[in-house]
């Protein structure tokens, strides 16, 4: 079947601005960053093509070694978000009915009206030296100087899960609901306890959700910039923050373009080598 | 009822469930013996998906006791009960295959791999999908899921099986067929089975023994042949098997039976059925099956009988040995359902033909209309 001209023109009208979004706010500026990256300065003003920049990451520890650390703590944050998200999402998603359901799974977007950076600050008149969670624990004698909360890999931890929350709960929240209540009694029925069809029937069941909840959650973490560096501070050595202080504060674009492609590259490896590991496939998750 | 003895497989004594105020289950008792088909029929909502989750552990009683082989299991959790359930929407796991289904509880056993492998293949040739063990759920019809959430149940060897309206999803051809292999399955496997359903037919045809059921009570217990012939109760008497069906007020009541006069003017004799006795003055319902009333085109062939009317032919139903007359009252203008012979007498029989309707009092059941009921 072809489709007819006045069909056809529909069909462009329709994708025209994705079109437009795509190519001139992905492509242009991914291909000119590309080039970018792919030149070194030789002289004032003259650049010649090289990988330079690329080797330098992998030749200097301190950018690979940042890369590791922010990849191992969005993997660790990732997981964590995933353990606390799920007793939540079930409790949601099963337990509950009517109009509390919809009031709970409305709390979890409560956070996500106030914006990013207002929400860190928050934690950090909770968390600093002279902060709430101080104030407390001397008032009532837990410790008797000023106890300082912020800038170690625990609080940016409690933050990145803090922000991931949601984009787990959402996708866990509606698999979850999709699971017909009698496939968890007869997983009882036939002799399984709460672990076995918590391992068998739920969670199988619930594998799309924890996929596309762990990339997103994976992807968001990696790429976050304010929580990691305003609550660890100056040495939170986070990647974001690396290519930050390159194309800003040193002024290297070449660098910082070049660290911008190896972030897309080895964290889409990443999820691809997690996905093999978990036998899970992307077109069943998203279909 | 059946008397109360400590051979039952399962039995229940005084349940009774309470949602709030409401009561879903009103004390019921009963008593299921080995290797017996038992069903409980009745319209949707009375009551039987309750009961069911209540033996199977999914659900607490208010009060009252369950027992299984005469242990009370009250306190015992659903996946240690001995029982299983066939869910009404099936509940197979789709992200296992057909073997794994039927492997599921064997596992959860902890018995061993060979094991396992057996028993699920001899399973598999039971149920006659010998070679399906390797398809995904989705890859089976309707009949042949049926059959896979039936057989993983069975392999497990329980006590009983419940089955929550298991035909309720397939279609009608299927349906039939299926109450013929569900009772094979039952004694290849040799099990008790509880078999609930609003479907009269299902009921009567696969049961050793049925509980009629309405708003969370039992109105009678008995075999096919009793509640089609005995019924204690006017539900039972329309619900269980088709009736005509008249309501009117008793105009005389004594040994020989009571005559009834309804608000068209009919007059007509029947025998009292049911515990409440019926006195002058009473509001009765009197049911009558289509295949007591003789049909005849002469009217001295029924001038003999206690009930005659005489009336027009307004249709036929025609199915094979089961074809029915629909008659209407000449007098009344009322409609009756009427057995229709294959003998060739009534071959010619056109529609506006006039016939004659007779049958005897002791066809015609009378109950005295709820409300007085105990
Ligand atoms: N969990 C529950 N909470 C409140 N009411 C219920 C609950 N479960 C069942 N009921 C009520 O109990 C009655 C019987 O339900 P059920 O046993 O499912 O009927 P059936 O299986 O005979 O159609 C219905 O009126 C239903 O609304
Ligand atoms: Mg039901």
């Amino acid at each position: 079947m072809t489709l007819g001209t006045s069909t056809r023109l529909g069909l462009f009208l329709l994708l025209a601005p994705i079109l437009v979004w795509l190519i001139a706010l992905l492509v242009l500026p991914h291909a000119d960053m590309f080039l970018v990256s792919m030149r070194e300065k030789v002289a004032p003003r003259t650049y010649e093509f090289s990988l330079a920049n690329y080797a330098e990451f992998f030749t200097e520890p301190l950018y690979w070694r940042t890369f590791a650390r922010t990849a191992i703590m969005s993997i660790a944050a990732t997981a964590m978000t995933l353990l606390i998200a799920f007793p939540v999402s079930y409790y949601i998603a099963k337990m509950l009915r009517g109009r509390l359901k919809s009031f709970l799974f409305l709390l979890c977007l409560v956070p996500f009206w106030v914006s990013e950076l207002v929400r860190t600050f928050g934690w950090m008149i909770l968390l600093r030296e002279s902060g709430v969670f101080s104030n407390v624990f001397q008032w009532v004698g837990l410790a008797d100087a000023p106890v300082e909360m912020l800038y170690n890999d625990a609080t940016i931890m409690v933050g990145l899960v803090y922000t991931s929350m949601l984009f787990m709960v959402v996708p866990l929240v509606t698999t979850l609901d999709s699971l017909d209540d009698a496939q968890v009694e007869a997983g009882y029925d036939l002799g399984g306890n709460a672990f076995t069809v918590l391992r068998e029937i739920i969670v199988p069941h619930a594998m799309p959700g924890i996929v596309s909840g762990c990339i997103v959650v994976f992807m968001l973490t990696l790429g976050n910039y304010l929580t990691p560096v305003l609550l660890g501070g100056k040495d939170s050595l986070w990647f974001t923050a690396q290519i930050y202080t390159q194309f800003i504060t040193r002024f290297n674009w070449e660098l910082g373009a070049a660290f911008g492609f190896l972030l897309l590259a080895l964290s889409s490896l990443i999820v691809w080598a997690g996905l093999k590991v978990t036998r899970q496939t992307l077109t069943e998750t998203m279909g | 009822m059946l008397e109360t003895t400590d051979s039952f497989d399962l039995e229940c004594r005084s349940l009774v469930r309470r949602f709030g105020a409401f009561v879903a289950v009103d004390n019921v008792s009963f008593g299921v013996p080995q290797g017996d088909f038992f069903s409980i029929l009745g319209p949707s909502g009375c009551g039987k998906t309750t009961i069911l989750r209540m033996m199977a552990g999914f659900d607490q009683p208010t009060s009252g006791d369950i027992l299984i082989k005469g242990n009370s299991v009250l306190d015992v959790p659903p996946n240690k009960r001995p029982v299983n359930m066939v869910f009404q929407q099936l509940a197979l796991f789709p992200m296992m295959s057909v073997a794994e289904n039927i492997a599921y509880g064997l596992v959860r056993k902890g018995l061993g791999k060979s094991e396992i492998a057996d028993k699920v293949k001899s399973a598999l040739d039971r149920i006659g999908l010998p070679t399906s063990g390797d398809k995904s759920i989705k890859q089976l019809s309707g009949g042949q899921q049926q059959r896979v959430a039936i057989a993983r149940c069975l392999v497990l060897e329980p006590t009983a099986l419940l089955l929550d309206e298991p035909l309720g999803a397939l279609d009608l051809k299927l349906r039939e067929h299926m109450k013929v292999e569900l009772k094979k399955m039952q004694d290849q496997f040799a099990t008790t089975f509880v078999y609930i359903t609003h479907d009269q037919s299902e009921a009567l045809v696969m049961s050793n023994h049925v509980a009629v059921m309405n708003e969370g009570r039992f109105e009678q217990i008995g075999t096919p042949q009793d509640l089609y012939y005995h019924p204690d109760t006017a539900f039972v008497a329309g619900f269980v098997g088709d009736s005509n069906r008249w309501h009117g007020t008793v105009e005389r009541a004594d040994s020989s039976g009571v005559k009834v006069v309804t608000a068209d003017g009919v007059s007509l004799l029947a025998t009292p059925a049911g515990d409440a006795p019926l006195s002058k003055g009473g509001e009765v319902d009197i049911f009558v099956r289509p295949e007591s009333v003789v049909l005849s085109l002469e009217a001295e062939r029924v001038s003999g009988m206690d009930n005659r009317i005489s009336g027009e032919l307004i249709s036929i139903l025609f199915n094979g040995a089961n074809s029915r007359a629909l008659i209407r009252d000449s007098k009344t203008g009322g409609e009756l359902d009427v057995a229709l012979p294959q003998t060739g007498e009534f071959s010619t029989l056109a529609q506006g033909a006039e016939v004659h309707l007779g049958w005897g009092l002791a066809q015609a059941k009378a109950f005295a209309v709820n409300g007085e009921r105990p």
